[in-house]
């Protein structure tokens, strides 16, 4: 490796050819304070579009200030990152920020999160100096998912990249000229209008309260203290292994027990958990694919659990419909259930029950307002909170998350295995499947059941499984980058699969649009993975199949996998858009 | 008819060149300029005249490109072989006849007669002293634009072919490094040195681009080049893509100029008939062609990177170099990005050397500059001049002096990346840095003269608003901070400006010079900051006196009325204020914070009572 020197501060530092101003300066423990420059670990880019202006610094031969985060450092180089000129500049720059900027950090979603805040803090900034036109953008929550405020706009850019580079959707790009110029879809138009999947990269990449979620915090509240609803809530898999970080505990904490609880001081009337319906979804995803490989037909089965990647395939790969498994998510699955078997068990009618999810994603806002989701003006899922929009609950609430006791989900909908929380990882879902197919392909109740190969947070994972003697191809992929990758070799017919599973997010739920911010910090992703599997290995049943309330379910009242009554409850259709 | 080799090219001029008639020929400027001046009628006339008097053995009409004589458009020149001739300027459809019966012999009475004030330094001496040196402008004005064989004529492809039969590709970027041809699109940097940079490059694709995205409020000469010597540019590309290695040329060109495009068609299918683009040029196993993309009209898409992106199809914002494109520009291929002037120059040296191109202009900047002319003088139009001419020499005597008689105040190079000169400075040689040293820029050569009835700060507003136009949006100071200036330069002209307004003023201006991310939004404080440093006085009358010196801003304008009031009343009723109170045949008074600065009463008043400050 080539080594390069260069003098900042007067200090001598040598570091690799190709680094950047600010890799050098951290490399002397001196930081320059940045704003659009972001290492997107969590999505495996890095974001330096040199925009904000922010970290420029003062170099010797060089008639203008550099931008530190881009400009490579260059032998004999000689950086000031502390001048007069180089302060005064930052802080000029900040100034004219702030100068465009709502005032309104105290009610704003990204009070206390926000990069500019904590930039005006750092900068000891005390008035805003430039009095004069602020840009008027109307704000957009067509999608009831995503909330654009572009007005809080920073112009960092990151959200493109998260759209354009990294999940190919090509949605966001920058628009209009000069002081309007923004980011948003073409024409301005409404999100809902666009092949946006809300995924909620974008959202988590937003250094400000410009991108943020809709959220459904007061209906839930109003639905909860309505004496006539019977209001019920599950919770997705990722949840528990991320929610602790709102309240203090380390990344990977697993908090089933006090999320349980706080659910219920909060006042659910059933705490119920979406492992169980993912439970569900293996038996009717798993048959779909024993049936598939036996015939030969529709193969590759996709997965078709993450909404952001069923939006993505409905608008990009219209063409190939009939991949994917017709099997509804496990959400959409619980609210079917919940509201079906469960309502005529406790005799409440399906309109009087409220079903509430708690999701580490955005588009399952999207997913659940879908229409063909609805039947006789009842939806399967009412509403959908993120795992940040929980915490707040609970700290509104007044609830000592971190004091609270452990406590069980209620049943029967509450019943899970280990092969449902992994649901929550990118490879989980296949993984699950495996297990079971393997067992009821063999007849055998098989020991072998962890599938390694296909685990972690790389983009696509390939392996050949044995599956009750055959000889499986399958892929596992996360990111819709990668996952276009994937399915336009599929298109032209150069990949040969018999099962892929597909995340939207990179890594899969645990990297989610609706989960605790971390700042992309790559190292929080692998602790709620290793806790999702930690979960998974000492559950007692670790097989889809195996869950008695499954089994039961089955029994009592859906008759077999594929049944008439499952296709009814539990199947769906997707549109070419 | 596919031209293979040096000699054959050679052999074909030597054909056309004894093929050329005695006739006189008429060249009558159809450019753009030239047609919106009604030059399609004269053009007409002079055909039927032909036809009409029988004059078609006496008298040859051709359509050419722009002559530089946008102040007496339409212009036609009389020229015969020897190289007389006689220049009309206004010329009328009704003209014709009289000029055709008259011949080289003289002027005819009621026209008007335009003194020529050029030469070619290419192929004839100075010998009239004139200012103009045409080395880029050489051909256009005085060919057909739409035949490559007066391209050909003219020495055309001859450059081309001299270097793919007898240079290796280095000589070729060397020659330009040695003539020190410098970036005629603004910045100045030598164009053998990038080209060497991309030859530099491992072998694969790259691309030759020339900018033809020309944005400068009131600069037009690249439209003239090209509207008037397309094959020019083509030649150039060609050859710089033979230096660098590139097989394939992007002309990308604004789509508001649909004659240059028209006429760039025509030419390249010609060069492509000829085998000049193609493959194997010149029988030398080099193949290059040439295509065409439109830009939108960003004025930041001429700024390279940006240029870069829109013709990749995405947004045109610039991004941060390096990388710099010569090393990974389109499509992440090494990429050469030069403008159209730049390019005109290119096939002259090679014909006739470096040391010859440095025969003309200053020791560090050779050659030549095209300058627009517009503004407040007499002669507005397109002029080329060997750097180190002077501002005087320029205005007073290319442009005819200060329109209306009225007294010049500065002059404005550069566009509104540049700065205000003053008088001060009228007699400095001007190149690329005389103009740096004086507060200004060389830009893509706009040149806007103002007289004292401009107000700077007006002026400075003025170009501001249009980088505010035009900026990106991509980097903080240009999108936040020029919409700053411009709030603050508004306050000013509004009168609600405070010295600390100055003070942040010039502040805000220095930080975004030095923080902006491209060249336009580095230099597109200087109008401000020039105009702060050579007209301070003008700023502080505005904020201290709430004074417009030059009259311009409407809200710092005082009426008031003088001792010359004869109380007659006449300005008070027609005041629509009812601003205005006086006893009959007693002085008047105006009160200030009624009068709406109409005016009426300054135009009503047959006393000269009314003052206007």
């Amino acid at each position: 490796m080539t080594m390069v020197n260069l003098k900042i501060n007067d200090m001598p530092v040598s570091v690799p050819e190709g680094s950047t101003i600010l890799e050098a300066a951290q490399a002397l423990g001196i930081k320059i304070p940045t704003l659009c420059h972001c290492k997107m670990d969590c999505l495996g880019v890095e974001h330096k579009a040199g925009s904000c202006r922010i970290c420029v610094v003062e170099l010797a031969n060089r008639p203008t200030l550099a931008p530190s985060c881009c400009t490579p450092v260059a032998e004999g180089m000689v950086v000031k990152t502390n001048s007069q000129r180089a302060i005064s500049a930052r802080r000029t720059v900040l100034g004219l920020l702030l100068s465009n900027h709502p005032k309104d950090c105290l009610v704003c979603a990204m009070n206390q999160q926000c990069d500019l805040q904590r930039l005006a803090h750092e900068f000891d900034m005390h008035e805003v100096k430039y009095p004069g036109a602020q840009t008027e953008f109307p704000i957009d929550v067509s999608s009831g998912a995503i909330r654009r405020d572009m007005n809080k706009c920073v112009m960092c850019r990151r959200c493109e990249t998260a759209c354009n580079v990294v999940q190919t959707v090509g949605v966001l790009s920058g628009i209009n000229r000069g002081f309007e110029a923004t980011v948003g879809p073409e024409e301005l138009k409404p999100l809902i209008e666009t092949s946006c999947t809300f995924c909620g990269q974008c959202v988590v990449s937003c250094p400000v309260g410009a991108l943020t979620e809709i959220s459904y915090k007061d209906d839930v509240w109003r639905e909860i203290n309505d004496p006539s609803k019977h209001v019920v809530v599950q919770t997705a898999p990722s949840v528990r292994v991320a929610l602790g970080e709102e309240f203090g505990l380390p990344a990977g904490s697993v908090t089933t027990g006090k999320m349980v609880a706080a659910l219920r001081r909060l006042g659910f009337a059933k705490v119920f958990d979406t492992d169980f319906s993912a439970d569900l979804t293996i038996m009717e995803e798993g048959t779909e694919l024993i049936n598939r490989i036996k015939t030969g037909k529709n193969l590759p089965l996709l997965t078709s659990c993450c909404p952001g990647w069923v939006n993505f395939f409905e608008h990009q790969f219209p063409d190939l419909l009939h991949m994917p498994s017709t099997a509804k998510s496990p959400q959409q699955m619980f609210g079917s259930i919940a509201k079906s078997y469960y309502a005529e068990k406790v005799g409440v009618a399906p309109k009087d029950m409220v079903v509430v999810s708690i999701m580490p994603c955005l588009a399952k806002k999207y997913e659940a307002a879908r229409p063909e989701f609805e039947h006789n003006g009842v939806r399967d899922v009412d509403y959908v909170l993120s795992t940040r929009e929980l915490a707040s609950m609970i700290k509104e609430a007044g609830v000592m998350f971190n004091a609270l006791k452990d406590e069980e989900y209620d049943n029967p909908l509450g019943e899970s295995t280990g092969a449902a929380v992994i649901f929550g990882a990118s490879g989980g879902v296949l993984e699950a499947a495996l297990r079971t197919a393997n067992d009821i392909l063999s007849g055998k109740d098989i020991k072998e059941i962890d599938f390694v190969d296909i685990r972690g947070l790389e983009g696509i994972k390939e392996a050949t499984v044995k599956v009750g003697g055959m000889d499986l191809r399958v892929a596992v992929c996360s990111g819709l980058g990668n996952a276009r990758k994937l399915l336009t070799k599929i298109r032209k017919g150069e990949a040969d699969y018999h099962a892929i599973e597909i995340m939207a997010c990179p890594g899969g739920c645990i990297n989610g649009g609706g989960q605790p911010y971390t700042g992309s910090n790559i190292s929080i992703l692998e602790k709620r993975k290793n806790a999702v599997y930690q979960v998974d290995k000492v559950m007692p049943i670790r097989k889809s199949h195996q869950n008695p309330s499954i089994a039961k379910l089955y029994k009592d009242y859906l008759g077999e996998p594929g049944s008439q009554l499952a296709h009814k409850l539990l199947h769906t259709h997707y549109f070419a858009r | 008819m596919t031209i293979t080799s040096l000699s054959e090219l050679e052999a074909l001029k030597a054909r056309i060149d004894q093929n050329v008639s005695d006739k006189v020929k008429i060249l009558m400027s159809l450019g753009t300029c030239g047609l919106a001046a009604g030059g399609s009628k004269v053009f007409d006339a002079i055909n039927e005249s032909i036809a009409g008097q029988g004059l078609e053995d006496c008298y040859e009409a051709v359509p050419v490109g722009c002559m530089g004589l946008c102040y007496c458009e339409p212009t036609i020149e009389l020229r015969d072989n020897s190289g007389k001739s006689i220049i009309y300027g206004n010329v009328s459809a009704e003209q014709i006849p009289a000029i055709l019966k008259a011949g080289l012999s003289g002027a005819p009475a009621g026209t008007t007669e335009v003194e020529r004030t050029w030469y070619c330094p290419e192929d004839e001496a100075n010998t009239h002293k004139a200012l103009q040196a045409r080395i880029a402008l050489r051909n256009t004005g005085r060919i057909n634009p739409e035949l490559i064989e007066d391209y050909i004529q003219r020495g055309g492809y001859l450059a081309l072919g001299k270097a793919l039969s007898s240079m290796k590709p280095a000589e070729v970027s060397q020659l330009v490094l040695d003539a020190n041809l410098r970036g005629r699109g603004g910045a100045g940097f030598p164009t053998g040195r990038k080209w060497q940079f991309a030859a530099a490059q491992p072998k694969g694709k790259k691309y030759m681009i020339c900018n033809a995205d020309e944005g400068d409020p009131g600069a037009f000469m690249d439209r003239a080049v090209l509207e008037g010597d397309p094959h020019a540019v083509l030649e150039a590309m060609a050859i710089g893509g033979y230096a660098i290695g590139s097989d394939t040329g992007i002309i990308y060109i604004r789509a508001e100029y649909p004659l240059a495009i028209t006429r760039l068609r025509i030419a390249i299918d010609q060069a492509r008939a000829m085998g000049f683009l193609g493959k194997n040029i010149f029988n030398s196993g080099f193949d290059f062609d040439i295509e065409l993309k439109y830009g939108a009209g960003a004025f930041v898409c001429g700024e390279e990177t940006a240029l870069i992106h829109s013709v990749e199809g995405k947004r045109g914002e610039p991004t941060v170099k390096p990388p710099f494109p010569a090393v990974q520009g389109l499509w992440k291929h090494p990429t050469i990005v030069n403008n159209v002037e730049t390019y005109a120059n290119v096939a002259a040296i090679i014909r006739k050397g470096a040391a010859w191109f440095k025969t003309v202009g200053t020791a560090g900047s050779p050659g030549t500059k095209v300058f627009a002319l517009a503004g407040k003088v007499n002669h507005v139009g397109l002029v080329e001049v060997p750097m180190g001419t002077t501002l005087r020499d320029i205005i007073y005597g290319l442009g005819g002096g200060i329109s209306k008689d009225r007294n010049f105040k500065a002059v404005q190079t550069g566009g509104p990346s540049g700065g205000c000169i003053t008088k001060k400075d009228l007699d400095t040689p001007i190149d690329f840095e005389t103009l740096k040293a004086i507060g200004s820029m060389m830009g893509s050569g706009g040149m806007i003269v103002m007289d004292e009835d401009d107000c700077m700060v007006n002026i400075a507003r003025f170009f501001l608003e249009f980088t505010c136009d035009e900026s990106c949006g991509k980097c903080t100071p240009c999108r936040i901070g020029n919409h700053r200036l411009y709030e603050m330069l508004t306050d000013i002209c509004h009168g609600k400006g405070t010295p600390e307004t100055l003070a942040e003023l010039r502040n805000l201006a220095q930080v975004i010079k030095d923080t902006a991310l491209c060249g336009l939004g580095q230099t597109s404080p200087n109008p401000v900051l020039s105009t702060l440093s050579s007209f301070a006085d003008e700023y502080e009358a505005h904020v201290k006196e709430k004074r417009c010196p030059a009259g311009v801003c409407e809200r710092l304008v005082r009426f008031t009325i003088n001792e010359k009031c004869v109380g007659c009343g006449i300005c008070a009723r027609n005041c629509p204020a009812t601003a205005i109170t006086g006893a009959t045949k007693k002085r008047h008074v105006i009160d200030q914070d009624k009068c709406i600065k109409c005016g009426v009463c300054f135009d009503k008043c047959k006393f000269k009572a009314i003052d206007k400050q």
